[in-house]
């Protein structure tokens, strides 16, 4: 492994299966009477986070509880960014410290390069602005293949706001690496120009994308990040690109479907889909801290430089 | 490479092996196999089947996954970390005799990690140790209950346990590395 995981560039084909062969094992840690291991007594972890987040916080820090490690959490609402402190002289302070990783996530893209650049200890990207959130990507590709037995060959269709979403960016590296046939759709204002070049189908009407789609995977509208007329109105949206009962009958009789929340009901999603049959949403939060667990566990080994 | 168990000496070792366990606890009932990743499991799952045929009665059987426990784990950041798979103990050990199984008994450092393992499950009666060889150089105050066969080695050898289920042949030799 490398020494950062701030892409899923970062982790070669073979990275990707061992993360979630090792997850597979982590999760039986979950199901015991006494949910913990030893293996990280003594490492201390500081969960930087900048951006708001319930469920991937509290999944990072579950999971680093799980397996002993000391856990920090920095939330900037209480910290001294408020008082104007950078990002990197926030890092270097609490590199100062000597934690042996650091989880960060921040509004702004290149956020975990930054840390990765000036701190010696290890840095997990947990979401940095529009650009990659690779232990979502990977809890999704634990919780396909759990379903599936297989990624490669699946139709994967992903729908949303595709232009503002780091979970889209590592879901397409990752599932594309893994012989995924994914498929992309949403209004034209939200479809990345050159976003072919990833190696997916652009499926302008979404009735198109889903059918037949093996997984379908929505994304959230991101109010915090419409800064301009991108869509006219959430209701509007709802009706072209909302995920509906009509729309999840087109794709296979065993479709799942995805969100990696938090859901905007009403939105990209309608509640008896998000509540219904084929809906995964909540394994993928239980899954998740199986997941970041092996990432943490694969990361505090030795580096490929060692 | 010298052979020290053939097939036929690795089949009655255990099956002496499962006619002591019966005979020194009485109560099948609250015995529990617990073999130990990779070969402890198979040895395990062997002497189920020989109990299930001799005693008339079904053991529960479990394996074990010690990496998280080992005591070398992050002492050196020096290459990846050990491949972790399953744990799968799919009953109470609480109260059971559990026989936990293992191939080879060497420093004793393995059995300390599955101890430790082992307890976080629940608490058993007793844990008894069943492994196949005992070869010596124990870094630890550990004992086996039950021992296949006792090979006294130097450092220098190493001992390669090799069992049909992962390996295709059963056979335990001796290397000079």
């Amino acid at each position: 492994m490398k020494k950062d995981l701030l892409s899923i560039d970062d982790l070669t084909t073979d990275e990707i299966h061992l993360v979630l062969d090792t997850a597979e094992a982590m999760r039986e840690i979950g199901q015991r009477p006494i949910k913990k291991v030893p293996t990280l007594r003594g490492k201390t972890i500081v969960n930087l986070f900048y951006e708001p987040s319930t469920r991937t916080r509290t999944s990072f820090e579950i999971a680093e509880k799980r397996l002993s490690a000391d856990t920090l959490n920095i939330a900037v609402a209480t910290s001294s960014v408020l008082k104007g402190e950078t990002l990197a002289d926030t890092a270097l302070n609490i590199e100062a410290m000597a934690p042996d990783m650091i989880v960060v996530r921040h509004a702004s893209s290149g956020a975990g390069h930054l840390l990765s650049r000036i701190c010696r200890s290890r840095v997990i990207n947990a979401g940095d602005g529009m650009h990659e959130h690779p232990t979502q990507a990977l809890l999704d590709a634990f919780t396909i293949r759990e379903h599936k037995q297989r990624i490669a060959g699946l139709k994967v269709t992903i729908v949303g706001d595709l232009l503002h979403s780091r979970v889209l960016r590592s879901n397409v590296l990752l599932l594309t690496r893994l012989g995924a046939d994914v498929c992309v759709s949403g209004p034209p204002t939200f479809v990345p120009a050159g976003i072919e070049r990833f190696g997916v189908r652009v499926s302008p009407r979404v009735d198109e994308a889903v059918a037949g789609a093996d997984v379908i995977m929505m994304l959230r509208i991101q109010q915090e990040r419409l800064h301009g007329a991108f869509i006219p109105s959430l209701r509007e949206y709802f009706t072209t690109f909302g995920m509906t009962a009509a729309r999840v009958a087109l794709a296979k009789p065993d479709v799942i479907i995805m969100h990696p929340g938090p859901m905007n009901r009403g939105v990209e999603i309608a509640s008896e889909v998000a509540d219904g049959p084929y809906s995964v949403i909540l394994e993928q939060v239980a899954n998740g801290v199986a997941v970041r667990m092996a990432v943490l566990y694969l990361l505090a080994g030795g580096t490929e430089a060692d | 490479m010298p052979v020290v168990l053939d097939a036929d000496r690795i089949s009655r070792s255990l099956t002496r092996i499962a006619h002591e366990i019966l005979e020194r606890n009485r109560g099948v009932d609250e015995l529990a196999l617990v073999g130990i990743r990779t070969r402890g499991v198979p040895l395990a799952r062997r002497l189920a089947a020989i109990i299930r045929d001799v005693g008339r009665h079904e053991v529960p059987t479990g394996a074990l996954d010690i990496t998280l426990y080992r005591d070398d784990l992050m002492r050196t950041a020096v290459g990846a970390q050990p491949v972790i798979r399953k744990t799968e103990i799919p009953f109470s050990i609480d109260d059971k005799r559990i026989l936990l199984v293992d191939d080879v008994l060497y420093t004793g450092r393995t059995i300390r990690a599955a101890l430790d393992a082992l307890i976080e499950f629940g608490r058993p009666k007793a844990i008894q140790l069943v492994v196949l060889v005992d070869r010596g150089h124990r870094e630890l105050p550990i004992k086996a209950d039950y021992v296949g066969k006792n090979i006294p080695t130097s450092l220098s050898q190493s001992v390669q346990v090799h069992l049909i289920e992962i390996d295709g042949r059963d056979e335990v030799e001796i290397q000079e590395s």
